[in-house]
């Protein structure tokens, strides 16, 4: 969006290029160091740090599968990270229509309730979620302490919240004479929710997704806590090629970019509809 | 929709089931431990307190200042914006520990770039500085998660600025306001609820990081960096002293409530106020 129709002054441009070019260089060094570290031989890691490899090899990337099982960690974190969003986008939508679209008792202490969770630490849960999944096993048999369902559950606290608000903001955006005439037309309140409010709302539910995924794909604490070695997921896993007598840095930066692809790529593809999320739904 | 609000209050009364199951009941002394600042307990806490505290200052008001001025500048279209905006959303996109442990890489003593940049090639530093442990680790971290959290405030703003309409720019231009005066008098006035909840969400999520902290020093911290998150993780998990671990998270939970209340209530407040 342009903002006015004349031409910027000259120290508007002159500050805006210079202060651009300094944010862009601190943003990239540290993506340029994963990127030409990871297609360095050891000796250049090892040794002092040099802008330039001394030869290029993709002996990282083969390396790094059999350092560590690196291939189930990521299996368990697509898992992980896939229900959790699933399941939080699914369980966010009806909520966010309920508080959106109907009043019914106990409405302000839910909104209340869900805005209040952002500020507790997530420390505070683990000791809580540790002994009760400990509990819940002993009990009944479930095991879901050390298991992927027990780790899709704590992420699911983590982004509901969150995405339950921002669904609110979007949902009221939407017009609600949209689903009045849906339901005149014969839908009951769950065609008019997934047949009209839902594809109206498709920004705010991909930026919802979005977040879902990002939380889930990057959390250390829990994953730390709570995984085994079958379930272990990429947080975790990526410190096992530092915990070797012999700390292979072109391997953990092979190892770190190869994880992060998928999501910054998916992140970038998906950022247009974020913006517009946050516009209509967060920021109000 | 059950499972939500089940969910979300289940998220709150977790900590009260524990209290249940503990057998031994051991009233507040806990909570003395914790607060009990002449004892070395209760002096690492508030030493710890503290540094968060500086640390989450500092580093709110940069992720924020960076943002904001970036997202100002980035408002016109010019030649390359597109791109630079999804280069600037990298940091905030890339994995916590995947972005965290290349700054670990970068930060290393004998073979780290910062060393290499500060040391070999600027000559700034008489010899190569340990950067993850002593005093230098406050910077270290600070900016860690000033690179990392910018991106957000960058995004938000961007956002907030779709919402200004483009008529004030218009009619201030008419009335021969100038670009910097157009910022000054539209820009961030109109951003203001944005920002209320943008620095609420930053300082709680900066005071609350345990992400960056962990994957950065490792199970202990340095004194200088030492966060209250691992400093509670530490107690807990580290010392097996669980008790103390709660009461101080606790104690941290009432301390960021107070906290939000009064800004809530100091900044809409000044809200109204600026309205009239």
């Amino acid at each position: 969006m342009s903002r006015s129709p004349m031409a910027p002054p000259s120290s508007f441009l002159w500050s805006r290029r210079v202060f651009l070019t300094l944010l862009t260089g601190f943003v990239l060094v540290p993506v340029y160091v994963m990127v030409s570290s990871s297609l360095k031989p050891l000796a250049d890691v090892t040794g002092k740090f040099r802008w330039l490899p001394s030869g290029l090899t993709i002996r990282p990337y083969i390396d790094i599968w059999s350092t560590v099982p690196l291939a189930r960690y990521f299996v368990n974190s697509l898992i992980v990270a896939g229900a959790a969003t699933v399941c939080s986008v699914v369980i966010a939508v009806f909520a966010a229509y309920a508080v959106s679209r109907y009043s019914f008792r106990g409405k302000r202490v839910f909104t209340v309730t869900v805005l209040s969770t952002q500020m507790f630490p997530g420390i505070l849960f683990l000791l809580p979620l540790f002994l009760l999944y400990v509990n819940i096993g002993n009990a009944t048999g479930i095991a879901l302490f050390g298991s992927r369902g027990g780790l899709i559950l704590t992420y699911l606290t983590f982004s509901l919240p969150f995405s339950i608000w921002m669904l609110i903001g979007y949902f009221d955006s939407v017009p609600k004479d949209l689903d009045e005439a849906a339901l005149v037309d014969g839908c009951g309140p769950l065609g008019a929710l997934l047949r009209v409010v839902v594809p109206a709302a498709i920004p705010g539910i991909v930026a919802v997704a979005v977040y879902a995924f990002m939380t889930a794909w990057g959390e250390v604490l829990f994953a730390s806590v709570m995984t085994n070695d079958t379930t272990r997921t990429l947080a975790v896993g990526l410190q096992g090629y530092s915990t070797l007598n012999n700390v292979y840095w072109n391997q953990i930066m092979a190892a770190s970019l190869v994880v992060s692809v998928p999501v910054v790529a998916g992140f970038l593809l998906l950022q247009r509809y974020l913006v517009a999320g946050l516009t209509a739904g967060a920021v109000k | 929709m059950v499972i939500g609000i089940v969910m979300s209050f289940k998220e709150l009364t977790q900590f009260y089931i524990r209290d249940w199951g503990t057998a031994p009941w051991s009233g507040l002394s806990n909570y003395r431990v914790s607060v009990d600042f002449d004892a070395p307990v209760g002096q690492a806490l508030l030493h710890s307190f503290f540094v968060t505290v500086a640390f989450t200052l500092l580093s709110v008001g940069l992720c924020w200042l960076i943002g904001t001025a970036a997202a100002v500048y980035m408002q016109d279209t010019f030649a390359g914006r597109g791109l630079l905006r999804a280069l600037f959303l990298v940091p905030y996109a890339l994995p916590v520990y995947a972005a965290v442990i290349t700054w670990v890489f970068m930060f290393q003593h004998d073979n780290g770039l910062v060393n290499h940049v500060l040391h070999d090639q600027l000559h700034l530093t008489g010899k190569p500085s340990f950067w993850l442990i002593g005093d230098n680790s406050f910077y270290a971290l600070l900016t860690v998660s000033v690179w990392k959290g910018w991106p957000f405030a960058f995004l938000i703003v961007m956002a907030g600025l779709q919402n200004i309409p483009r008529e004030l720019y218009e009619a201030a231009a008419l009335d021969g306001a100038g670009m910097w005066q157009q910022i000054r008098r539209i820009t961030l006035p109109s951003l203001r609820p944005v920002n209320q909840v943008l620095v609420l969400v930053l300082f709680l999520w900066t005071f609350n990081d345990f992400n960056t902290p962990y994957v950065l020093f490792g199970k202990s911290a340095p004194e200088a960096a030492d966060l209250i998150s691992v400093h509670i993780y530490q107690a807990s998990f580290v010392t097996w002293n669980f008790g103390t671990g709660s009461a101080m998270s606790v104690l941290l939970l009432l301390f960021l409530l107070v906290v939000t209340g009064v800004y809530l209530a100091l900044t809409s407040r000044g809200r109204r106020t600026g309205d009239v």
